[in-house]
C-alpha cells in the first residue's frame, strides 16, 4: 500500500557514484567491478617501496567500533593511513552505550568533531543504514559489519581474491560452508557473487544454521557436505562461534567438524584446482583442518593482503562520491 | 604561435634532437627516462628507443597524486606506476605529452619524490599550451600552441602518434 | 443539550439502517431517528450533508499509556487522538505501569477517563498477577471495577495447567478472555516475520509458529473449559484457518485484526524502516490475504488500531533496538476505508466491523443508534482527502509510516454521550 523506497538510494549519489558503502546488495555489476579494479591498483601499491598515496590527506577517518575486533579495526586503520588520512579509533563497547547514551547521541557528539568518514562496526543489523541516515550529509559511512546483515568489505576482498585466482566469475561453482544463519559475511558474499555473474552458489550447513528461505537469495541449499562440495571451484568456509554449541543449535564441535569441517578428504571432492578461503580468524579442527588451511590451495593470506587494498578502494570511492556531490551542490565546475 | 599543421612526428623529431644535444653535454650520466600515462608514456617509448637510453623505461600514473580529488573524485581507470629502479640519486628525464596548467607535473614530481630523491629532473613535453597556473617550465618542448577555451588538444596513439584539436564536449 | 444531525447518510448496522436520515439527540441519548420528537427545541444543528453518520467507533485494542511513562502518552492526549479519529470507546491492554491486576489501577483509569471527558475506556484486566503467569489475578474484583475482559497480553502463560485454571475461573464468572497469542520462546528476540526479507536483512525472525502454536493451545483449552474467548490482533493466515475450523465445529470464539496487518507486509521493512517494527509483526502476502479472507468470511469480526504511541527517541536506533508499535487512532477509519475503496467490503459492512461487532464481542450497549441508546456518534466525510502531520496529530506519539501520506476519509465531528467532543477545524 505504501510505496517502497529505492534501497540503493542510501549508498549512491544521484549520479550513481558511491557515497556510503553499506552492503553489496543493490549495487550493480559495474559498480562492484569498479571497486575491484580500484582495489587492484591499490594492491600494486602495496608491493611498492612507498605505500602511501595522498588521496585522503587532510581528511579525518573515525573508526567507530561498537563490537570489539582487532583484525578488522587494524586493517581499516592501515588502509586509512595509507591514504594519508588522520585516523581516530573509538572502541565504544556496547555497555557504555547501554548506560544511557544512545547511538544517536554518540553521533551528535562525533559530529562536533568534524570527521569526514566513519567506519562502523555494530552488533545490530541496520546500524550502518541508521548511521548513514543520521550523519550530516557530507560524511561517508563504511560498514565494517552490522549484526547479521552485511560485511561488504569482507565480501569484496573475497571477490578480488577469487578474481585473482580464477579470472572470470560466470563459469564458477562456489560453496559457502558453515554458520550461514548468523553470518553477515555469507549474506554479503552471496549478493556479490550473484551480481558478478556466478550462477552456481551453494550453501552447506545443518538446518539449524540455515536462515529461512535462504534460497530466495539465489543459492542452492545442501545439508550434506559431500554432495554440496562436489566439483566446486571455490570453497569459502565461515567461522563457527563457540556459543552456537550452547544454544541448542549444534551438539558439539567434533560432530560439526566431522560433518562440515573442511578436511583434505572433503576437499578432494571439489575440483582438483579448487581454492580454499576463510575470513579468519580460523578455528583449526572446528571448521577447517590445519593441513587444508596451510596447503597451497589456501588463499587465506591473499585475502588479508587484499583486505587492505579493498578497504582503500571503497574509502577513496566513497570519499570521492561525497566530496563531488558536495561540489555539485556548491555549484563548482566539475 | 598558432600551429595549423600539428605534425606530432615532426615535433617529436625536434624533441629528439634537442634532447640528444642536451645529453651530449655529459652532465647527466645514465639518465632514467619516465613517461607520464598515457601520452607521455607513448612518447617516452619512442624517445627511449631512438636515443638508445640504457636504463629501462619507467611509467608514472599520477591519478593518486592529483590535487583535484575534492572536485573531480577518483579516477577508476588507474594504471599502476612502474618504476624499474629507485629514483634515488638518478637524473630523471620526465616525459609528458601536453603541459597546460602544470598541475600534472606537480603531481608527477610529488610521486617521484615519494620513491626517492633524484639528482635532477628534466621536463620534456611535446606541446606547451602556455596556460600555466603554477611556476613549472619544460626544458625541452616540441612546440608551443595557443587554443581557444572551448578546445582541447589530444595525443592519440600508440601507432600512429597524432595530435588532434577537438572542441570540448558539451556536458 | 438538544442536537439535530441533519442531512447525513445514517449507517447503523445494528438496526439495518443505511439511508439519508436525520438524528435527534437529547440528554446524552438518541431521542429519535428520522423526524424530530415532539416539543424538540434544537440547541445545535450539525450539518451532515454529504457525510456519513454512524455509531462512534469502538477500538478493541489501543494503548493509552496511563498509568505509565508520560512521554509516550496519557489518557488525556490519547483520548483526544481517539475522538479525532471518530472513536468513542477504547479498550486498553493491562500492560500499564503498574499493571491492571488490582482494582485500584482499573479505577484510576476509569477516573482519568472521566476527567478527560472525551471517550469511554474499558480497560482489560490481567489474567495473572503481574502478568507473570503463575497466580490468578482477582478477576471478579477487577470486573467490578470496570475491566471488560482479561488477558495475559503477549506474555503467554507458560504453565498450561495454570492457564487452564485461569480460563476455568473466568468461565465461572462468565468473563471474556482475550488471547494475544504469542509463544514466548519461539518469539524470543525476534523483531519481524521470519521469512526471506528477514533473512536478507539479517534480523531475528518471529516464525509463524510463535502465533499458531499458542492459538492451537488456547483453542483446545477454550474448548475444554467453555470460557468465552476472543483472539486479538491475529497476524497469520494459519491462525485464521485454525479458528475457522474451530468455529465450524461450533466453538463460539471471535477474533480481531489490526488495520496495519490488513494493509502491509514484511516487505515494507526493507531498508530497515523503523516505522514497520511492530509486534505482532507484519507478515507475508499470503498471511495478509488470509487475514483479509478471514475478515470477509466472518472468522474475524472486528478491526482495531492496536495504537501504541512512542516518544521519538524510542524509534531512533537500529531496527531491532527500537520499540515496536505504531499509532493508529486517528488513521483507523481512513485506512479501513481502503477496504471499501478496493470493493472488498461495502461501507455498512465496514462500519459494522468497527462498531457493532466489537460491541457484540464485548457485550456493550454502544455501537447502536436506536432510540434511547447512548449518543456516541461519528460523522465523517468519506471523500475528503487529508494528511496526518506531526503538528496536527493529537497523540503524543508520531510513530506511523502513514505520517504525511495522503489519506481519504476524514472525521468532521465526534459526539460522546451527546456532547460534541471533536470538531474538525
Amino acid at each position: 500500500m505504501l510505496e517502497h523506497t529505492d534501497p540503493s538510494q542510501v549508498q549512491l549519489t544521484k549520479d550513481g557514484e558511491l557515497k556510503h558503502f553499506i552492503t553489496t546488495e543493490h549495487l550493480s555489476r559495474e559498480m562492484l567491478t569498479e571497486i575491484l579494479d580500484t582495489a587492484d591498483s591499490f594492491v600494486d601499491l602495496g608491493a611498492k617501496q612507498v605505500k602511501k598515496v595522498p588521496l585522503l590527506r587532510g581528511k579525518t577517518v573515525v573508526n567507530l567500533f561498537f563490537e570489539a575486533s582487532t583484525r578488522t579495526l587494524s586493517t581499516f586503520e592501515l588502509a586509512a593511513k595509507r591514504l594519508s588520512a588522520d585516523v581516530l579509533n573509538l572502541n565504544i563497547s556496547t555497555s557504555s552505550t547501554s548506560k544511557g547514551e544512545t547511538l544517536k547521541d554518540t553521533l551528535m557528539t562525533l559530529h562536533a568533531m568534524h570527521s569526514d568518514m566513519f567506519v562502523v562496526r555494530h552488533s545490530s543489523s541496520g546500524a550502518a543504514h541508521f548511521i548513514a541516515e543520521h550523519v550530516t550529509p557530507d560524511v561517508a559511512v563504511i560498514n565494517a559489519g552490522d549484526g547479521r546483515h552485511a560485511h561488504p568489505t569482507q565480501a569484496m576482498l573475497d571477490m578480488l581474491t577469487i578474481r585473482q585466482a580464477k579470472g572470470a566469475f560466470a563459469p564458477l561453482s562456489v560453496a559457502i560452508v558453515g554458520d550461514i544463519l548468523h553470518s553477515r559475511v555469507a549474506r554479503s558474499q552471496i549478493h556479490a557473487l550473484r551480481t558478478l555473474g556466478v550462477e552456481d552458489i551453494r550453501v552447506i550447513a545443518p538446518n539449524t544454521l540455515l536462515p529461512r528461505h535462504i534460497e530466495s537469495l539465489g543459492v542452492k541449499v545442501y545439508t550434506d557436505m559431500q554432495q554440496g562440495i562436489k566439483d566446486v571451484d571455490v570453497v569459502m568456509m565461515l567461522r563457527l562461534q563457540k556459543e552456537r554449541m550452547n544454544s541448542a543449535l549444534l551438539p558439539s564441535e567434533s560432530e560439526f567438524y566431522k560433518l562440515y569441517g573442511l578436511t583434505m578428504d572433503k576437499l578432494a571432492l571439489a575440483k582438483p584446482d579448487a581454492v580454499v578461503m576463510h575470513p579468519g580468524p580460523i578455528n583449526r579442527g572446528v571448521e577447517i583442518a590445519s593441513s587444508v588451511a596451510d596447503c597451497d590451495r589456501s588463499l587465506i593470506l591473499d585475502q588479508v593482503t587484499n583486505g587492505i587494498a579493498v578497504r582503500m578502494a571503497v574509502m577513496s570511492m566513497a570519499m570521492s562520491g561525497q566530496t563531488k556531490s558536495r561540489s555539485d551542490l556548491n555549484g563548482t565546475e566539475v | 604561435m598558432i600551429s595549423n599543421t600539428l605534425n606530432a612526428l615532426a615535433l617529436l623529431d625536434k624533441m629528439k634532437q634537442d634532447l640528444s644535444s642536451l645529453l651530449a653535454q655529459g652532465n647527466r650520466p645514465d639518465p632514467l627516462m619516465i613517461g607520464i600515462h598515457t601520452g607521455g608514456a607513448w612518447l617516452a617509448e619512442k624517445l627511449h628507443t631512438d636515443l638508445n637510453i640504457q636504463s629501462p623505461l619507467g611509467t608514472l600514473d599520477i591519478s593518486f597524486h592529483r590535487d583535484d580529488f575534492d572536485q573531480a573524485g577518483l579516477n577508476p581507470k588507474v594504471q599502476p606506476s612502474n618504476l624499474p629502479c629507485t629514483t634515488e640519486g638518478r637524473h630523471i628525464l620526465l616525459v609528458d605529452d601536453v603541459i597546460m596548467s602544470g598541475r600534472t607535473i606537480r603531481a608527477a614530481l610529488n610521486e617521484l619524490f615519494d620513491y626517492g630523491r633524484p639528482a635532477s629532473v628534466i621536463l620534456i613535453t611535446l606541446l606547451d599550451l602556455q596556460q600555466r597556473e603554477l611556476p613549472i617550465q619544460a626544458d625541452i618542448i616540441g612546440g608551443n600552441l595557443v587554443i581557444n577555451p572551448d578546445q582541447i588538444v589530444k595525443l592519440t596513439g600508440p601507432e600512429p602518434l597524432a595530435l588532434e584539436i577537438r572542441n570540448r564536449s558539451k556536458d | 443539550m438538544n442536537i439535530h444531525i441533519k442531512g447525513g447518510r445514517l449507517i447503523d448496522p445494528a438496526n439495518q439502517i443505511d439511508s439519508l436520515t436525520d438524528l435527534f439527540i437529547s440528554n446524552g441519548r438518541i431521542a429519535s431517528v428520522g423526524s424530530a420528537p415532539d416539543n424538540f427545541i434544537v440547541d445545535q444543528v450539525i450539518d451532515a450533508s454529504n457525510k456519513i453518520v454512524c455509531p462512534g467507533l469502538i477500538d478493541m485494542c489501543a494503548h493509552a499509556r496511563e498509568p505509565g511513562p508520560a512521554q509516550k502518552g496519557s489518557i488525556r492526549t490519547e483520548s483526544m487522538a481517539a475522538v479525532a479519529g471518530g472513536i468513542t470507546t477504547m479498550v486498553t491492554p493491562p500492560t500499564t505501569s503498574p499493571i491492571v491486576d488490582s482494582p485500584a489501577v482499573a479505577k484510576l483509569i476509569k477516573d482519568r477517563c472521566i476527567e478527560a471527558g472525551k471517550i469511554t475506556i474499558h480497560p482489560m484486566g490481567a489474567l495473572t498477577k503481574a502478568l507473570e503467569g503463575e497466580q490468578l489475578a482477582p478477576m471478579h474484583a477487577l470486573a467490578s471495577s470496570g475491566c471488560i475482559a482479561f488477558t495475559n497480553s503477549r506474555q503467554a502463560v507458560a504453565n498450561s495447567l495454570v492457564l487452564t485454571r485461569c480460563l476455568e475461573y473466568a468461565a465461572t464468572h462468565d468473563l471474556l478472555v482475550i488471547f494475544q497469542a504469542q509463544d514466548a520462546s519461539l518469539a524470543q528476540g525476534g523483531c519481524m516475520h521470519d521469512d526471506s526479507t528477514c533473512t536478507r536483512l539479517g534480523l531475528n525472525g518471529i516464525p509463524e509458529s510463535a502465533e499458531t502454536v499458542e492459538v492451537a493451545r488456547c483453542l483446545l483449552l477454550t474448548e475444554q473449559t467453555g470460557v468465552r474467548a476472543h483472539f486479538g490482533q491475529l497476524s497469520c493466515e494459519r491462525s485464521v484457518r485454525m479458528i475457522t475450523e474451530a468455529q465450524e465445529r461450533g466453538l463460539p470464539v471471535t477474533a480481531d485484526v489490526s488495520i496495519q496487518n490488513l494493509l502491509l507486509t514484511d516487505e515494507n521493512v526493507n531498508g530497515f524502516n523503523n516505522n514497520f517494527h511492530l509486534i505482532p509483526p507484519l507478515r507475508s502476502q499470503l498471511d495478509r490475504a488470509g487475514l483479509i479472507q478471514g475478515l470477509l468470511g466472518g472468522t474475524i469480526q472486528a478491526i482495531c488500531s492496536d495504537h501504541q504511541p512512542h516518544e521519538s527517541a524510542a524509534k531512533e536506533a537500529p531496527f531491532a533496538d527500537t520499540e515496536p508499535g505504531m499509532i493508529g487512532l486517528e488513521t483507523l477509519l481512513s485506512l479501513s476505508l481502503w477496504l471499501v475503496d478496493q470493493e472488498m467490503l461495502d461501507l455498512p459492512q465496514l462500519i459494522e466491523k468497527l462498531t457493532l461487532a466489537p460491541a457484540t464481542i464485548l457485550g456493550l450497549d454502544e455501537g447502536n443508534l436506536a432510540v434511547g441508546r447512548t449518543a456516541d456518534i461519528c460523522i465523517f466525510d468519506p471523500e475528503e482527502e487529508w494528511t496526518l502531520t506531526p503538528e496536527s496529530s493529537h497523540s503524543r506519539g508520531k510513530n506511523t509510516p502513514f505520517m504525511g501520506h495522503p489519506l481519504k476519509g476524514r472525521v468532521t465531528n465526534t459526539l460522546h454521550k451527546g456532547h460534541i467532543v471533536y470538531s474538525a477545524t
